[in-house]
């Protein structure tokens, strides 16, 4: 919580972990996608977020488009695991934090008067940065969104199929009332989504869900993205620019501009189809962040 | 200041022994080990103190037989032990619940900066240190007066919930601190409300710190004798409690009534007496400490 007021706090020097002159032949497979969003899931006009008198995002307008994947790229402190948490306002658990601008999901408003956050968050599913499992048994983990939300459900089919879908069940299928403790960090990470998918979500956000996972595991949740993307909309946050030229549709740079007494504010810079944010920004500071130049 | 920077030209004339532990470290330590000493040194003359004493009463007929004025030699504590257990189970009757309730609102629903938390946070604090003998003054006013439950088992088991209750509380909130956030923010975002959260996933794992807490609140229970002096358990007690409306006296009451006698097997009673509730209190806290160990978990 402090640790997103705290703007002397030390970055993390991830972010230019992955720079220099990046391969960038990921993002030149597929065909060309158009500049334009033609099927809306979120519509953002110039959403801001703050906390208390801080303001952590101004002025973001983009559109999200159906069974994308989106990639949000960035040094720390721009703003973009801030903004994707709005997005099914896992950002009200934070005291003082609030949106302000439009934020539509399908046409509705997400801050608007009578929404209620846990209906979003049911259609808005979320996966973090480190593999939150319960302390349960993998089945229970995946059983446990269906059941508080109530779902008529055959659970055991329900779970087969979630595990399946997460490529995990061929490694879980027999220890299921195992402890979900068990399980190595990428295959923990698999189980949340598993548990993700469970309530059947339209939209997955996922905070940067790499970051504590060897490349091993991190090319399977990669590929399992592209493969949920067919029925998914995907919003990723990551510091992995290749991640981001090999997964995402489209990507959308952030920054941090430092205002008159040094506060940071995270803005969008850019925002396009992939291998077009890649091979061609338009914005020099894309251009300059790409490259590895940043900073 | 360069020449340091350079490394040894002959590595063999380099000496690691360097001066040995300054004088000063060496007292510290000494210092702090001769406080800790203190402490056990003492408990330990105590415990041995009175189990050389009570030895020769430590029988069964010291939890088999009734108080008995006119023969010491063949008097018991059991009513003594009855009465703890009704008390206690009173006690955690009304002081478990009401704890961990309150517990729950003040970690997982109240908004932590609001100025009423505050205000209730630091006066639990206070609570938790406000005498025991007050709480019996108060239980004499409240419950067997104003109520008019009378000098009963039940006024007892309220009055020591009373006293346990900040305990309990503050206890069972570090057990829900304890439990990560991002396992409360799993739950939330698949869509489960605050109270699902709480009730299926916070609590249960914060379940053996609030056991640990629990039992420790209640052993404390146990050995409290001087809101008792208020409430009636001094009277001479010699048959079990019948209810929570009965006549009842307990453990350290009765040792408190049989230190007052003067004749040497009285005095010889009480120190069986005590060493009877030491093993209990002892036994409490090691279940506690089992539960600790055996569901110690790793995030």
């Amino acid at each position: 919580m402090s640790d997103i007021h705290d703007s002397a706090a030390p970055q993390s020097t991830n972010d230019l972990a992955n720079t220099g002159r990046m391969d960038v032949s990921a993002v030149l497979e597929g065909a060309e996608i158009p500049e334009t969003v033609s099927n809306i899931v979120f519509d953002l006009n110039n959403v801001q977020v703050f906390y208390g008198d801080f303001q952590a995002v101004r002025d973001v307008t983009m559109q999200i488009g159906r069974n994308e994947i989106t990639a949000f790229i960035g040094p720390s402190g721009c703003g973009k695991s801030t903004l994707l948490r709005s997005f099914n306002r896992m950002n009200d658990l934070i005291p003082g934090a609030r949106v302000e601008g439009l934020l539509a999901y399908h046409g509705f408003d997400i801050y608007g008067p009578g929404v209620d956050p846990i209906e979003v968050r049911r259609r808005i599913g979320m996966v973090f940065q480190k593999p939150n499992v319960f302390p349960k048994s993998i089945y229970e983990n995946v059983a446990y969104g269906p059941k508080v939300n109530g779902m008529k459900v055959n659970m055991d089919d329900l779970v087969e199929e979630c595990l399946t879908k997460a490529a995990l069940w061929d490694e879980v299928k027999d220890d299921l009332k195992k402890s979900a403790y068990a399980l190595s960090g990428g295959q923990q990470q698999r189980l949340v989504i598993a548990r993700c998918i469970a309530v059947k979500p339209e939209v997955i956000l996922m905070d940067e869900p790499c970051a504590s996972l060897d490349p091993i595991a991190t090319a399977k949740i990669e590929d399992l993205m592209k493969e949920l993307a067919k029925d998914y909309t995907i919003v990723i946050v990551t510091h992995n620019m290749q991640q981001a030229a090999r997964v995402s549709e489209r990507t959308a740079f952030f920054t941090a501009d430092v205002d008159a007494e040094g506060v940071r504010h995270g803005r969008l810079v850019e925002y396009g189809p992939t291998r077009r944010i890649f091979t061609a920004p338009h914005d020099p500071r894309t251009e300059d962040y790409i490259s590895g130049r940043f900073g | 200041m360069t020449t340091t920077l350079i490394p040894p030209a002959d590595p063999r004339q380099v000496d690691l022994a360097g001066k040995g532990q300054p004088l000063a470290d060496k007292t510290f330590r000494w210092i702090l080990f001769v406080c800790l000493a203190v402490g056990v040194v003492f408990l330990g003359i105590l415990l041995a103190y009175v189990t050389i004493k009570g030895w020769p009463r430590l029988t069964p007929t010291l939890w088999e037989n009734m108080p008995s004025l006119r023969r010491p030699e063949q008097a018991g504590a059991q009513s003594a032990i009855t009465g703890t257990l009704w008390v206690i189970g009173f006690t955690a009757l009304f002081a478990l619940p009401i704890g961990f309730l309150g517990a729950v609102y003040m970690e997982e629903y109240a908004n932590p900066s609001s100025r009423f938390t505050r205000f209730v946070e630091i006066n639990i604090q206070n609570l938790a240190a406000v005498p025991s003998i007050v709480y019996g003054i108060l239980g004499l006013a409240i419950f067997a007066r104003a109520l008019a439950l009378g000098q009963t088992v039940i006024t007892a088991g309220l009055t020591l919930a009373l006293l346990v209750l900040p305990v309990i509380i503050v206890s069972t909130r570090e057990a829900l601190r304890a439990v990560p956030q991002n396992i409360r923010h799993g739950s939330l975002a698949l869509g489960a409300t605050l109270w699902q959260t709480t009730w299926r996933q916070t609590m249960p794992a914060a379940v053996p710190g609030m056991a640990t807490g629990t039992i420790l609140a209640l052993s404390r229970a146990i050995g409290e004798a001087a809101p008792l002096l208020l409430l009636g358990a001094v009277t001479f007690i010699s048959f079990n409690p019948t209810g929570p409306f009965s006549a009842y006296t307990t453990l350290p009451i009765q040792i408190y009534n049989w230190t007052k006698e003067s004749r040497e097997e009285f005095q010889i009673l009480a120190s069986a007496t005590i060493v009877l509730l030491l093993v209990i209190l002892l036994a409490m806290n090691a279940v506690a400490i089992l539960i600790r160990n055996r569901t110690q978990k790793r995030w």
